[in-house]
């Protein structure tokens, strides 16, 4: 694969920092995934759009393990699994999918956030306890990043004293403690008030165009067409369409594509 | 002055609300009034009932009284370590009943099954008089103890495991997707939850349990209950002595359940809720 240039931020990765390969997923007899494959590239800004129940969110699941996939493989920085329907995990297994998870950060629709920690805590907890860190190293770590979601007020209090803009916030400077390679965002502004949602954006705008390696499940078109390298379009657990936002958004050629855009852009 | 005047903010206020209150408060005394009229009268029928039948004998009292009194020390030591055993039985036993594996499961279940299914008097008899048939002797105090925390335990064990199973969802996965291993993820993020959400529930627990210790006086142990139908017996005076127990019991439990409710009202206002 030859390396393309982009507008804003430099040259993007030759090599896909996360390659997902046939990735399929039954609930039940419920087909969710249909053979979805994805490679993401460092510094790439991928958003995948689609209606509720198009199966989005369990692609993203699937590639960090919350979900298991029924078939396929997925492989995040070098360390690949396939999908184990029939046989559980063993540990030598179970590490590799903990690998994979500390380098693909996941930040969730509701926060998530450990309400029993103050929010430096809740930065350092992981970094500390999984990575293994420093204290002193992992206060600076986290306390950088607080710094560039712009909450460093905040570094002491509980979350429940902090507003859902806040606490999305708060749980994108958790994931970026951690240091990953790429960050996994599944509807990270659907929980919260239409006030709210701007505040979340810009951070995540300026996580975008500064080289950040995102997967970003939304229905925030704005966000797609402004900081989105390729959208995909996915529709009962297939891609359908995939290209540059002003091609996808702006001028999608798939009947399905189109029909889910407008419903979205009428609102 | 109009009716509209009084609407104003901060403007003089209308004379009806004085009237509601005025209601309000008349309302809230008749009601205290009539309440506390009915516990007067229904414990002076009580009384007379107990002087009317020649039960009423100060001199008991005032020998005896302190006696079992002194009961309740026992009382409260025992449930204060059975109660801190049965909660630690009770976290090895919810995190037992929610495990993947078969047998740590089973054994789990099967305790929990067959300690609620059986009466706690039967416990506390096989602890201090069926063991020592296997060679297992224990002492009066720790076999009270024994009986109580492994009864408790068994109630406790499910409701901590509400408690676990109460702690969101997405706690678990953002934990997970932290990189966290099983055990540690317990540890740090789910049970310390649990906890919180257990804590007032443990404390109706232990005001159960010191009522319900006042059954380990079957085996000798001098709590409250024992001191006074022992010295109520010899002395043909058990109305008296027994309710000298009831009462020093009803002041203990009043006495736990005010802090028991301090202590939620302050869970519920701090910070750390979920």
């Amino acid at each position: 694969m030859i390396a393309q240039p982009t507008p804003d931020k430099g040259l993007v990765g030759a090599e896909p920092i996360l390659r997902l390969t046939g990735i399929e997923k039954y609930f039940g007899s419920n087909h969710v995934l249909r053979g979805c494959d994805l490679e993401v590239h460092p510094r790439e800004t991928i958003c995948l759009i689609g209606r509720s129940g198009s199966g989005k969110s369990t692609l993203l699941r699937c590639a960090n393990f919350l979900e298991e996939p029924t078939a396929g493989r997925v492989e995040i920085d070098g360390i690949g699994i396939d999908a184990s329907p029939l046989k559980a995990r063993n540990r030598a297994d179970r590490e590799k999918i903990r690998k994979i998870r500390m380098s693909a950060q996941m930040v969730f629709q509701d926060f998530n956030l450990f309400p029993h920690m103050r929010v430096i805590d809740n930065l350092i907890e992981a970094p500390v306890r999984v990575r293994g860190l420093g204290r002193d190293e992992a206060i600076a770590i986290a306390e950088k990043h607080l710094e560039r979601v712009g909450l460093t007020e905040k570094r002491d209090a509980y979350p429940a004293r902090l507003s859902g803009g806040q606490k999305q916030r708060v749980a994108i400077a958790r994931a970026l403690t951690m240091e990953p390679k790429v960050l996994l965002f599944d509807e990270p502004t659907s929980a919260l008030d239409p006030t709210l949602v701007g505040e979340v954006i810009a951070v995540m705008e300026e996580l975008a165009h500064t080289g950040s390696t995102m997967i970003v499940v939304t229905h925030e078109m704005a966000f797609a067409r402004e900081a989105a390298d390729r959208v995909y379009f996915i529709e009962e657990g297939q891609f359908l369409e995939d290209g540059p936002p002003g091609q996808v958004i702006d001028d999608p050629q798939d009947p399905r594509t189109r029909a889910f855009l407008s419903r979205l852009l009428a609102r | 002055m109009s009716a509209n005047a009084t609407l104003v903010p901060g403007g003089p206020e209308a004379p009806i609300l004085g009237q509601i209150r005025a209601s309000q408060r008349a309302a809230r005394s008749s009601f205290r009034a009539k309440y506390f009229a009915t516990w007067f009268v229904i414990l002076a029928i009580v009384g007379a009932a107990i002087v009317a039948t020649g039960n009423a004998e100060p001199d008991f009292t005032t020998t005896w009284g302190r006696y079992i009194l002194e009961g309740a020390g026992l009382t409260v030591l025992i449930s204060t370590v059975s109660i801190f055993f049965a909660t630690i039985l009770a976290v090895i036993g919810a995190l037992g009943r929610l495990s993947s594996n078969g047998f740590i499961n089973g054994a789990a279940s099967l305790y929990v099954s067959l300690v609620r299914g059986t009466p706690l008097l039967v416990q506390i008899y096989f602890v201090f008089y069926a063991l020592p048939q296997m060679g297992i002797v224990i002492d009066p105090i720790p076999a009270g103890i024994v009986a109580l925390a492994f009864n408790y335990g068994a109630y406790m064990t499910e409701i901590f495991r509400a408690g676990i199973q109460a702690v969101p969802r997405g706690q678990r996965e953002a934990a997970e997707s932290l990189g966290m291993t099983e055990r540690l993820l317990m540890r740090r993020i789910v049970l310390p939850q649990a906890v919180r959400i257990v804590v007032p529930a443990i404390g109706n627990d232990f005001v159960s349990m010191i009522k319900d210790s006042s059954l380990v006086s079957v085996v000798g142990l001098q709590e409250i209950l024992w001191r006074s139908s022992t010295v109520g017996r010899s002395n043909s005076q058990l109305i008296q002595a027994l309710l000298i127990a009831a009462l020093v019991y009803w002041a203990l439990t009043m006495f736990f359940s005010y802090f028991q409710g301090r202590l939620e009202h302050r869970l519920a206002l701090s910070d750390v809720r979920l």
